[in-house]
């Protein structure tokens, strides 16, 4: 399975192996992580991402099947959790493969973009002060249209 | 046809789900928000910003223009935020 929507936390080294001793020769791999991030002045303690899995399982097989077509990979991978995560945490991993770096670059970043905007999950923040829902962000949109 | 909402839109309306039978007239996504915003307060108010709600027929996105068709599944939620 090449898109893997997962609940449990992942491994993301391991995930990172896996993938590069598959790599057949192929001269670059690129590995994007996503973690649940907490800082002084966003002090989250838990985030809980709501998936309508259908969707989302249909959407990032696309989203995957794009990216290797527009930039000749020879293998990408996309992992994306939902349910309640803690900061430190992986939420998502997308890979790349292809036979020089900046397709393999392009590829993860353009998957990324895309899956930001266009695959259905929806984050929960909660901090000391309760639960919030996490508004879509200008700049995500910005970045997904960089790729039209 | 059976509709399904997300996060805050599910909330808000207080359920994840609900059958309902398409009123003549009804054909497209905007028509059935519309339709369903008739129905009182709560719904009125959870869809008061109708051009912030995507909406995705069976497991294809769609805009509000889009027809209803023979589609089984009509799932509405706000803006994504994954990854």
């Amino acid at each position: 399975m090449t898109v893997r929507l997962l609940v449990s936390p992942f491994d993301p080294g391991a995930e990172t192996n896996r993938f590069l001793a598959a790599s057949e020769g192929a001269g670059a791999a690129v590995t994007f992580t996503g973690l649940v991030r907490r800082t002084s002045d966003d002090p989250v303690t838990a985030l809980t991402l709501e998936c309508y899995e259908a969707l989302a399982q249909a959407q990032l097989e696309r989203l995957r099947d794009a990216a290797i077509a527009r930039f000749s990979l020879i293998a990408a991978e996309i992992l994306h959790r939902h349910g309640r995560m803690l900061p430190g945490e992986p939420i998502v991993q997308v890979m790349t493969l292809a036979p020089h770096r900046g397709d393999a670059f392009a590829g993860a970043e353009f998957i990324m973009d895309t899956l930001k905007t266009d695959a259905p999950f929806w984050k929960k923040e909660e901090t000391g002060d309760g639960a919030r829902w996490v508004e879509a962000k200008g700049e995500d949109d910005a970045r997904r249209a960089r790729w039209d | 046809m059976k509709i399904l909402y997300f996060a805050w839109l599910r909330e808000r309306l207080d359920r994840a789900e609900e059958e309902i039978e398409l009123p003549p007239g009804v054909t497209t996504v905007g028509e059935l928000i519309a339709h369903l915003r008739t129905r009182d307060e709560v719904t009125d108010a959870a869809f008061e910003r109708p051009h912030l709600i995507r909406a995705a027929l069976d497991t294809e996105l769609v805009e509000h223009d889009a027809p209803l068709g023979s589609a089984r599944t009509l799932a509405l939620f706000p803006p994504m935020t994954g990854g």
